[in-house]
């Protein structure tokens, strides 16, 4: 069946009530039953929750095979924590049948896809999969089709029972001898802990895996231990250096730095910027420098940013610390400054990833937000956005928090430069869409900047404002012209990957790429 | 292969940015940072033992790549060097607008740039006539010879000065106050009113030094440059943003090119705007602001 942004869904994935994609909105009203997690009893006073090994935890979790265990990535490629635990289920304890379901997935996980070829590992569901496991599941290898959920679309399933958490395993930078956790205070630190708070409320099993014992109670906890089951000491969770960069740099390179004018621009000509305006922006080269024209506009009018969320680095802390925003709010930290700054800098707070972007709460924070910037892979002439798969056709990529953005915010604007190599950015139609095009306002690349004709009265804004804009096609078409057309790519049949909307709809599927021959 | 439209003599430069004639990665696309011309460097940037590559990658970039209304000028190797010569071959077969003639210090060095250029033009079946000159002053010997250079040419738009070589052969440094080139900046832009062709300045090579630029901008600016040479695309907005004439100087102008049609087709030569004595010297500086105005998108009027 064809979706509402054109893509063919197999009927043999609309079985138990799942629908094709119909537009951003449509399940507004509908009422949903919440699944509720079947938790163990701890009467007995304990003195700790500490066990010697992961094994021993999972033995205590009464882990067996055919689970989903589950992971948040905020130690992001830094991460020891998701092999660790699956090598200790699948070597140790000689379980399988598994499924992952992790808020991201990267290229840390590389010896995950080695169980899979195996066919212990037998699901995926996750935000963002790359490298080897991107390559195995793009080669077929998975025994079930990946589920590929927004950041907002996870908290959602996971609420409606539509993936259910045996055991979810918490990667804590601190945790007390009962588990109850903080993203900061120890060796490993990553700040906030938002995307680890769903899981543990919906989990059967709750299990905190820590590098840095402090003593009880370890307040305020992120993750609070009346939701854990069992903590395990390890000597590390993972490579600091990988987990938060050094202070994010604003990009010097001068394209990126025009393109990130032309954002600022835009967003100045809109009646949005005004005071107390709230924003989010990516921590991409041109994304990022947005915040520095934008700061230039805010003095030029006098007016202050109201609230900003998201991921989080440094120079939106520097704002905060300058006055410039009333408040931060995150799900992530991306860098040392920010990782510093959380729950300690007055008016920085966590949240969590319902709180962000579950578009099935009752008032997820995207739901206030006035504008967004965001980058693409590639982004088509319906406006329609693929965030996931490469050129090739291969996973790559993560939806993360940009369809639940794109829909949430009043303005939502893509920012990228118009080829990449030898890769037009602005083609006809996206490999795979992940972000669809009525969600999506302006695109502003470094040929010029195009705003979708759904939007007539950003139009009138830009044209006020003397900003020229041209035809989202003629970008195609200067893209092309410099790149040349791409050949189409080859599929199966086979379906590797299902890429749910955040309303839990099917917005797309990736098939298994047909092998090159040469 | 792209026809370049017939190079304009004079045309607004406010801006020339400087970039190496071998980077692929540079030069294909240099025009979306919308400065007026672009300079596409044979001479410093490129190693001696890359000069043919160089040539190789320019001549393919004026070939196929549409640089649309962005001028597109060459800075080609010094008369003392073994390379000026394919250079300028190179130039007018790929349809430059434009060559700068480095350590430019006589009118003989333009006559002799000149005859190469015509024979190039006659060789590739270009209109003769159709590129066109300028020339950087890089030595006292230069700025002495300023006048007879600017005058030597019907090809000739522009002089400007290259303050690197300049400050090494005058035994000075870059000065905030730009007391260093005081004297070469004034005899130099003397000269090319003089002769009624345009004045750019020297690259601000200190990107950090934003407050030291913009300093050195208004300078020019004040002094009656047409324009400045720069060597990143972030130095391109704020040049602009100086050199764009005020709100006031546009109605005024606007005023004066009106009531001068006005007045001409009713026989008057003086008249007065606003108590003011206006004649028909005023006219071309007029019509100056109001096509500097149309280029920063200040005016949009029919009167250029």
């Amino acid at each position: 069946m064809k979706n509402a942004v054109g893509r063919e869904i197999p009927d043999s994935l609309l079985v138990n009530g799942k629908e094709v994609y119909q537009g951003k909105q449509y399940m507004d009203g509908k009422y949903i039953q919440k699944a509720a997690p079947c938790t163990r009893r701890y009467e007995k006073p304990q003195e700790s929750k500490i066990v010697a090994t992961l094994a021993d935890a999972l033995r205590h979790c009464g882990a067996r095979s055919g689970m989903t265990f589950s992971f948040h990535h905020h130690l992001r490629d830094g991460d020891f924590v998701v092999n660790m635990v699956m090598k200790a289920a699948i070597e140790e304890l000689g379980l399988d049948n598994l499924t992952i379901a992790a808020t991201s997935l990267g290229s840390a996980h590389d010896p995950i896809a080695d169980y899979i070829e195996q066919g212990k590992v037998v699901g995926i569901q996750t935000s963002g999969i790359r490298g080897r496991m991107g390559e195995v599941v793009s080669a077929g290898k998975l025994k079930t089709p990946a589920i590929i959920r927004s950041h907002g679309g996870r908290p959602r399933a996971i609420e409606a029972g539509e993936v259910h958490i045996d055991i979810a395993f918490v990667a804590a930078p601190t945790s007390d001898c009962v588990g109850n956790c903080r993203g900061i205070g120890g060796k490993s630190n990553c700040g906030s802990l938002g995307y680890a708070m769903t899981d543990a409320k919906y989990a059967d099993h709750v299990v905190v895996v820590t590098d840095c014992l402090v003593d009880f109670p370890n307040l305020p906890a992120s993750v609070e231990a009346i939701d854990v089951d069992a903590v395990v000491v390890v000597d590390s969770i993972g490579n600091p250096k990988k987990i938060a960069s050094a202070a994010a740099r604003i990009s010097q390179n001068p394209r990126d730095l025009m393109m990130a004018e032309n954002v600022a621009k835009v967003i100045a000509s809109t009646p949005y910027f005004k005071d107390g305006f709230s924003f989010q922006t990516g921590v991409g080269g041109p994304s990022l420098a947005a915040n520095l024209f934008l700061e230039k506009y805010m003095d030029e009018r006098n007016i202050k940013m109201g609230w900003a969320i998201g991921g989080i680095c440094g120079p939106m802390v520097e704002l905060l610390k300058k006055g410039k925003v009333g408040k931060v709010i995150d799900v992530q930290d991306f860098d040392l400054d920010a990782v510093n700054s959380i729950n300690r800098t007055p008016g920085h707070y966590e949240m969590s990833a319902s709180q962000y972007a579950n578009p099935a709460n009752k008032g997820a924070f995207v739901n206030k937000l006035d504008f967004v910037v965001l980058a693409a892979l590639e982004i088509d002439t319906g406006f329609n956005v693929n965030v996931l798969t490469g050129s090739d056709g291969v996973l790559r990529g993560a939806p993360g928090g940009h369809p639940d953005t794109a829909a949430g915010s009043k303005v939502c604007i893509i920012v990228t430069p118009l080829t990449r190599g030898r890769m037009a950015t602005v083609c006809e139609k996206v490999v795979t869409v992940t972000t669809p095009g009525d969600c999506v306002d302006v695109l502003v690349t470094d040929y010029g900047i195009a705003v979708n004709p759904l939007r007539p009265d950003l139009i009138a804004c830009l044209d006020k404002a003397g900003i020229p804009h041209v035809t989202i096609e003629s970008l195609k078409e200067k893209a092309y012209s410099l790149v040349g057309r791409p050949d189409d790519l080859e599929w199966e049949d086979k379906v590797v990957a299902v890429l749910e909307a955040r309303d839990g709809t099917i917005l797309d599927v990736v098939r298994k790429i047909k092998p090159l021959e040469l | 292969m792209i026809k370049r439209p017939k190079p304009e003599r004079f045309r607004l430069r406010r801006t020339m940015m400087f970039m190496n004639a071998q980077k692929p990665g540079l030069i294909k696309d240099a025009y979306i940072y919308g400065c007026d011309s672009i300079m596409l460097d044979l001479e410093d940037a490129v190693a001696e033992n890359q000069k043919d590559a160089a040539r190789f990658s320019l001549y393919h970039a004026l070939t196929t790549i549409d640089y649309g209304s962005t001028e597109v000028i060459v800075r080609i190797n010094g008369l003392d060097t073994p390379h000026w010569q394919e250079d300028i071959r190179v130039c007018v077969a790929g349809g430059a607008d434009g060559i700068r003639i480095a350590k430019c210090e006589s009118a003989q060095d333009v006559h002799t740039v000149e005859a190469a250029v015509e024979a190039a033009e006659k060789e590739f079946g270009v209109e003769v006539g159709r590129t066109l000159l300028m020339a950087a002053l890089e030595s006292p010997k230069g700025i002495l010879n300023a006048y007879e250079i600017c005058a030597a040419s019907q090809r000739m738009f522009g002089v400007a000065i290259s303050g690197g070589d300049f400050r090494k052969c005058m035994q000075t440094t870059f000065q905030r106050d730009g007391v260093d080139m005081l004297a070469a900046r004034g005899q130099m832009l003397i000269a090319a009113r003089a002769a009624g062709i345009q004045c750019f300045d020297t690259v601000f090579t200190n990107l950090d030094d934003e407050e030291g630029f913009r300093a050195e901008v208004l300078q020019n600016k004040a002094m009656g440059f047409d324009g400045k040479s720069l060597i990143n695309p972030k130095q391109i907005r704020f040049v602009h943003e100086v050199f764009a004439p005020t709100e006031k100087e546009i109605r005024q102008a606007e005023k004066i090119v009106r009531a001068f049609e006005e007045q001409s087709k009713a026989g008057v030569g003086v008249f007065t705007v606003d108590g003011k004595m206006i004649d028909v010297a005023f006219i071309p500086g007029a019509r100056r602001t109001l096509r500097l105005a149309k280029a920063c998108g200040m005016y949009e009027g029919d009167l250029v």
